[in-house]
């Protein structure tokens, strides 16, 4: 119970710490900030790892956790390489 | 490894999720922030496949070339212009990636899964504390089914959104009674989680939990029309990083609850600015109407005898003596692909001495900033892009404005008539420059459905034909002028 309170205030520190962050962010940047949010959200690839190499009885926990493996590799992958590709241009002149 | 060290890897890797958003405050500063956020994923991958947990990894190596691959060509190969698709999708791959994992720790924790496709509906008996002791196990049950719930309605609403911008669907569909049906099917799904909370073995709620949730995409995004489409993607950028949230609570994951709320309050943020820009709420986006109310405005009366159309080299004769310029584009300028082709306009008019700016809407286009990513690509130095506020009192000492490709965001109904459903609603003052020239196909209304009097006004050229011809049309002759 305690460990989930920790969790609890840990997202909710979160939470105030996005707001003051991203309000910060120029409107010229919006987009390569939703591509680059997307990239960080595939860091859901560790809890994904975590199911498909487990060593679990039913064989649908891995093969859940493969198909959660495949999404999240997309996310990070594309995610940050469109957000590179994106920011490169900005960063020109 | 010891799992102090993986915690304090986790926590490297959030200080760097953090500091890579922080570069983002910047141009300058934006691609080492990318860099720091992705070094960040790299370590929180490593140290976890460490785990001794891991003992199989045919299925990480299959689903990390897999994911890889199809990451790396969408990346690679996808036009600025389709931005907005391209994180449609990715929004909807990280409320999958969350969704797979819930289902892959609910299986795994029950310690059986079903055999055949009947078993999947079949209720088994669990071990009451097979998801913890007492209130635990309910908390990690809850969680489980509300990540299921956000992440398999945030897989199928994004792939509506998909559709929707590549235009392959173009109608919009709804369940009937609206609102009320899908409040019925949220309720319905809420109550499949409570009933998963109170049985752990209630695998038929699960199911239920699924597949009520999937159908709640789809009812959610199809009724939102094209031109709401960016506070669409904004919200579901949100869930999907609330799921990721919630899945890190599912595994009692640092680095995920960090990560996950900051891309929350990302879309949270992007959806309100989207939201605030239109004057509407964010429930009258989802449910409402946009035409609904006020009185009907008679196209014919406000256009007959009135518009002016003229030629590019027309327009360019007048661009010639201009002396300060702002362009202002929107989505058509997109569909036509026709910014490397106003760039090329705005040159050969700073190359007559024009000083050239152009002017953002903050919903011009189908995503936050859409617009911005277009015009850099096409080399536009990012300090000539300027927001709706500043360039605002800049009008009155502008000889030309050059419209293209956007109309709702320019009606200077949304100021003056009071009875209009986009009454309030911020616009760029175009009318108030010397001269306004509007690139378009016709006189067709934009997404409001409204007539635009700007179009009639005495100091307005209509040009219409394609935005990028028109505009090479003008560069060509004011080069030659």
């Amino acid at each position: 119970m305690e460990i989930l309170i920790l969790l609890l205030a840990l997202f909710v520190l979160s939470l105030f710490l996005g707001v003051e962050l991203i309000t910060k962010v120029p409107p010229t940047l919006h987009t390569p900030l939703m591509s680059g949010t997307n990239a960080v959200s595939g860091i859901t690839l560790v809890g994904a790892l975590l199911a498909a190499g487990s060593d679990s009885s039913p064989i649908l926990v891995n093969g859940l956790g493969f198909v959660a493996v495949t999404l999240a590799t997309i996310n990070v992958v594309g995610g940050y390489l469109v957000t590179n590709r994106m920011l490169a241009m900005f960063k020109r002149k | 490894m010891n799992p102090t060290i993986v915690s304090f890897v986790y926590l490297v890797a959030a200080i760097l999720f953090i500091l890579g958003i922080k570069g983002l405050t910047k141009p300058k500063t934006a691609v080492r922030g990318n860099t720091l956020s992705a070094l960040g994923m790299l370590i929180a991958v490593v140290v976890t496949l460490l785990d001794s947990s891991i003992v199989n990894f045919n299925f990480i190596i299959a689903g990390v070339l897999v994911g890889g691959l199809i990451g790396a060509v969408m990346a690679l190969k996808i036009q600025m212009t389709s931005m907005p698709q391209m994180v449609a999708l990715l929004n909807g791959f990280g409320g999958g990636a969350s969704l797979t994992i819930a289902l892959a720790e609910y299986y795994s924790k029950l310690g059986q899964a079903p055999a055949s496709f009947a078993e999947i509906l079949t209720p088994v008996v669990a071990d009451a504390n097979a998801f913890g002791q007492g209130v635990e196990g309910t908390i990690a049950l809850v969680s489980i089914g509300l990540t299921v719930l956000i992440g398999a309605l945030t897989l199928t609403g994004s792939f509506v959104a998909f559709a929707k911008l590549q235009e392959l669907m173009k109608k919009s569909y709804g369940l009937p009674g609206g609102p009320i049906g899908n409040a019925i099917f949220l309720l319905a799904a809420i109550g499949a989680v409570v009933m998963l909370a109170l049985n752990p073995g209630n695998t038929l709620a699960m199911v239920s939990i699924v597949g009520l949730a999937l159908l709640l995409g789809l009812f959610l995004v199809m009724p939102i029309g094209g031109a709401d489409m960016p506070v669409v993607i904004a919200l579901l950028n949100s869930y999907s990083g609330i799921a990721a949230a919630l899945a890190g609570f599912i595994l009692g994951n640092t680095v995920l609850i960090v990560a996950g709320s900051l891309v929350g309050t990302s879309g949270l943020i992007l959806t309100q600015i989207m939201c605030v820009a239109m004057n509407r709420s964010l429930a009258n986006v989802l449910f409402g109407k946009m035409a609904a109310g006020g009185e009907v405005v008679d196209a014919d009366e406000i256009y007959a005898g009135k518009v002016t159309s003229a030629q590019p080299d027309e327009v360019a004769l007048m661009l010639e003596m201009a002396q300060r310029v702002v362009i202002v584009p929107g989505y058509g300028m997109a569909m036509a692909q026709a910014q490397h082709a106003v760039r090329e306009l705005a040159d050969a008019m700073e190359a007559k001495g024009a000083e050239v700016e152009y002017g953002i809407h903050p919903v011009a286009g189908r995503m936050p900033g859409h617009m911005n990513v277009l015009l850099a690509e096409a080399e536009v130095p990012y300090d000539k892009l300027v927001e709706m506020d500043r360039i605002n009192p800049t009008f009155e000492d502008t000889d030309v404005v050059i419209i293209i490709g956007a109309n709702d965001v320019t009606n200077p109904m949304a100021r003056e008539s009071e009875g209009s459903p986009i009454y309030g609603m911020p616009i760029l003052n175009v009318d108030k420059a010397k001269n306004v020239v509007v690139i378009k196909r016709s006189l067709s209304p934009g997404f409001a459905g409204l007539p635009n009097p700007l179009f009639a006004m005495d100091h307005t050229l209509m040009v219409y034909g394609d935005g990028k011809k028109a505009v090479i049309e003008m560069t060509t002759a004011l080069n030659q002028a």
